[in-house]
């Protein structure tokens, strides 16, 4: 399986909404429209066999215009190559489609992911926070948020250099 | 003779001893009895609770100093070992087995993330679950070696031993529970 | 004797009105290995169905690791899977020598091969003793654990520390096998064997043993591959994958070791197959020392090679490269890598974006416990509580993996 035949059978079908394409990268890269990804995904996963989903997580890009991103990697078993898959959106209006109907790995992932940048998942069946707290309002992996707990009263600043 | 130098016992605390009896007071002989006889619950949440299963294996071996049999019922539990990094969510958690543990109860702090948030100063680790319950003891390292658990441990047995009977009915003791917000159900 | 028919007297059977309980299982629980709670609904004692909730320990890694240079987050991964942590460090640096195009000699990557599979030992014998003590055969467990303070002395000697080892630095190691410590790995290459021989007497053909773990917790390959199940529970499952064939790293490729499958999915296949995995580590370990080459123990890298400590008190560029990295300037690629290394779990992956500063603009942990611990109530439907704590187990499930 060459990347370039898949690169060809891919812009065949979804012509439109590949956005940007890297071959250079460690993993052939895909940058793809936030309404085609499923419909990429299922296609990738069914006729090209790319029936692995490795990895799925999110990203924030303050300056770009499209700040939050989700990034996928599918791994095609029979073939050992991957594949990456980003797509972007705009913090107003952060909706992606989920996967889980297509890999029931990614429930957790995307939830993961909900909680981390506050990206929505439309069609999850469970979106809520995983790791972090329920009470919690905001989604500390972006970037405007700091590492530190913002109402701690017993660490003084001055001796931790920040 | 040299059949009693083949083992050793506890020593006696201080007492007037004559053939026939022993007289000390009351609160020295139960906190001998209480100090070498705790009943641990070990509140493993990380690494930390990795090197206690090594602790309580042969080559360290907890055992010897009483501590063979781990309670994980908060009721019939000594010592409440926090071992690990605690959580804001796992906080009310930790709140709620400390409540639910009879009187009286000690609790050490294994580890740096259980004395005070360790390595991760971050939004979502209680810096220190002396915010959250009274410590006794607490045992620096990442994690901390075996020898310090056991050190850890004896000097809850230090304590154990040396606390009067009244202690836990005194009014100090009772403002300081409640100023962790934890219930008292006397 | 008047035979009493239980079903018609007490009506214990009743189709009809099916009275759900709910039960509790965790966060605090003697058998969940980590803080994770479980609420099951049973149907007396059949389980219906599972909730889960993780994140009791979660210590927010991936937002540390924004602010902390390359060699510090060494530390972090650490603290991933705590029982292989050599694992998940030689991991880490092995995705930063993707990221900076580093080459290491063989005998760099022979000694990885060394470390990283005794961690894997390390993390198997864990497991499947744990399992045994959760289905009440404790003495395999003391037997073991006496085999895991063997290791915990080899990783002293190593680098100093027992558990979070922070083992080696970018582009090798920091100090080279010393005499002491290669013989006690050949020490325990030899006394591990009759061990895990009279750990297998005990186990793997106990008629109550295997009556405890075949079909319990089974799952198929395909449901297997549609969750993203790695490492020993795939390969129980059918799934031949293993990265350390697929994507060699480190020289695995220059060694002869057999990838162990099941067939069910089951407990028992997931306990055999890292019985297997131990043995053939053994000989992984056993092989890459008899064939240690000679060379370097570290390479240069230009950003994480602290010079030795002579040069840096008495030349210059030395003293310039130890200042700079000291101080945390470092260069290195605007790209963005992923790296996946076989995790004693699974496959461990390092998805690394770097905008050419100190500390990565982004770091994401593939964590294989994360993703196949979603499957679990898939997996003990239908199951009794003690088969449920069962397979819990035989996923080596680990909070500190889960929550990151």
């Amino acid at each position: 399986m060459e990347y370039s035949i898949l690169l060809q059978e891919l812009k065949n079908k979804f012509e439109n909404s590949i956005l940007s394409v890297d071959e250079t990268a460690d993993i052939f890269t895909v940058i793809v429209a936030s309404e085609a990804v499923k419909e990429m995904i299922t296609f990738l996963k069914e006729q090209q066999n790319f029936i692995f989903l490795t990895d799925l997580c999110g990203i924030h890009y303050p300056e770009q215009e499209k700040e939050l991103g989700v990034i996928y990697h599918l791994h095609n078993l029979v073939a050992n190559k991957r594949i990456r898959l980003k797509t972007f959106v705009t913090k107003v209006n952060p909706q992606v489609d989920s996967i889980v109907s297509v890999f029931s790995g990614a429930n957790w992932m995307e939830r993961e992911t909900f909680d981390f940048y506050g990206i929505d998942f439309v069609g999850h069946p469970n979106l809520i926070r995983i790791l972090n707290v329920e009470y919690m309002d905001y989604f500390p992996m972006r970037k405007e948020y700091p590492l530190e707990d913002a109402t701690r009263s017993d660490k003084d600043d001055r001796f931790f250099g920040r | 003779m040299s059949e009693k130098d083949k083992y050793t016992v506890v020593e006696a605390p201080e007492g007037y001893s004559a053939p026939g009896f022993f007289a000390t007071t009351l609160d020295k002989a139960v906190g001998l009895a209480r100090k070498n006889s705790l009943w641990p619950l070990p509140f493993a949440t990380s690494c930390c609770g990795i090197e206690f299963m090594a602790t309580m294996g042969a080559h360290y071996d907890l055992g010897r100093f009483g501590a063979e049999r781990l309670s994980f019922s908060p009721r019939q539990a000594d010592l409440l070992m926090v071992m690990g990094t605690i959580a804001k969510k796992m906080a009310p958690v930790l709140q709620q087995v400390y409540e639910q543990m009879a009187e009286p109860r000690w609790v050490i702090a294994v580890g740096a993330c259980a004395a005070s948030g360790g390595v991760f100063d971050t939004y979502s680790v209680l810096q220190g679950i002396d915010k959250v319950v009274p410590v006794d003891v607490y045992v620096p390292g990442c994690p901390p070696r075996p020898e310090q658990i056991i050190d850890g441990f004896m000097k809850i047995q230090e304590l154990v031993g040396n606390e009067p009977l009244r202690r836990r009915y005194s009014p100090e003791y009772k403002q300081m529970l409640e100023s962790y917000g934890i219930k008292i159900d006397r | 004797m008047k035979t009493i028919n239980s079903e018609h007297h007490l009506d214990l059977t009743n189709e009809d009105e099916k009275v759900y309980s709910t039960l509790n299982l965790g966060p605090t629980h003697p058998a969940t290995h980590g803080i994770f709670q479980n609420v099951l609904t049973m149907n007396g004692e059949t389980i219906v169905s599972a909730e889960q909730t993780i994140g009791y320990i979660h210590r927010a890694f991936e937002k540390i690791a924004e602010r902390r240079p390359y060699y510090q987050i060494t530390t972090l991964t650490d603290r991933l899977n705590y029982c292989s942590s050599p694992l998940n460090n030689i991991g880490w640096h092995l995705a930063v020598e993707k990221l900076l195009g580093v080459e290491t000699n063989k005998r760099i990557d022979y000694m990885r091969i060394i470390v990283m599979e005794l961690a894997r030992i390390s993390d198997h014998l864990i497991c499947n003793s744990v399992i045994g003590v959760d289905s009440g055969a404790l003495t395999g467990f003391v037997y073991l654990f006496q085999e895991r303070e063997k290791i915990y002395e080899i990783y002293e000697e190593l680098c100093g520390a027992r558990l979070t080892t922070n083992l080696g630095v970018v582009g090798g190691f920091d100090r080279d096998f010393s005499p002491l410590a290669i013989q006690k790995i050949r020490d325990l290459m030899k006394g591990l064997p009759k061990v895990l021989h009279e750990f297998e007497n005990l186990m793997l053909r106990n008629r109550i043993f295997m009556d405890r773990t075949i079909d319990v917790g089974a799952i198929s390959a395909d449901r297997a591959l549609n969750y993203g199940f790695t490492g020993p529970c795939l390969r129980a499952a059918g799934i031949d994958y293993d990265v350390r064939v697929q994507e060699p790293y480190s020289s695995y490729n220059d060694f002869d070791f057999i990838v162990p499958i099941g067939q069910n999915g089951d407990t028992y296949d997931r306990f055999c197959v890292r019985q297997t995995e131990l043995w053939e580590s053994i000989k992984l370990v056993t092989n890459a020392l008899d064939n240690l080459p000679e060379g370097r123990f570290n390479t240069e890298v230009s950003a994480f090679f602290m010079p030795p400590k002579e040069d840096v008190y008495s030349k210059m560029e030395p003293l310039i490269s130890h200042f700079i990295m000291v101080m945390g300037e470092i260069d290195v690629p605007t790209k963005e890598i992923y790296k996946a290394v076989e995790g004693a779990n699974g496959e461990l992956g390092f998805y690394v974006v770097a905008d050419g500063g100190r500390a990565p603009y982004r770091l994401h942990f593939r964590r294989p416990g994360f993703i196949y611990y979603q499957a679990f109530p898939e997996m003990i439907t239908g199951a009794s509580l003690s088969d449920a704590i069962l397979t819990m187990s035989s996923m080596n499930v680990i909070a500190g993996e889960l929550d990151a």
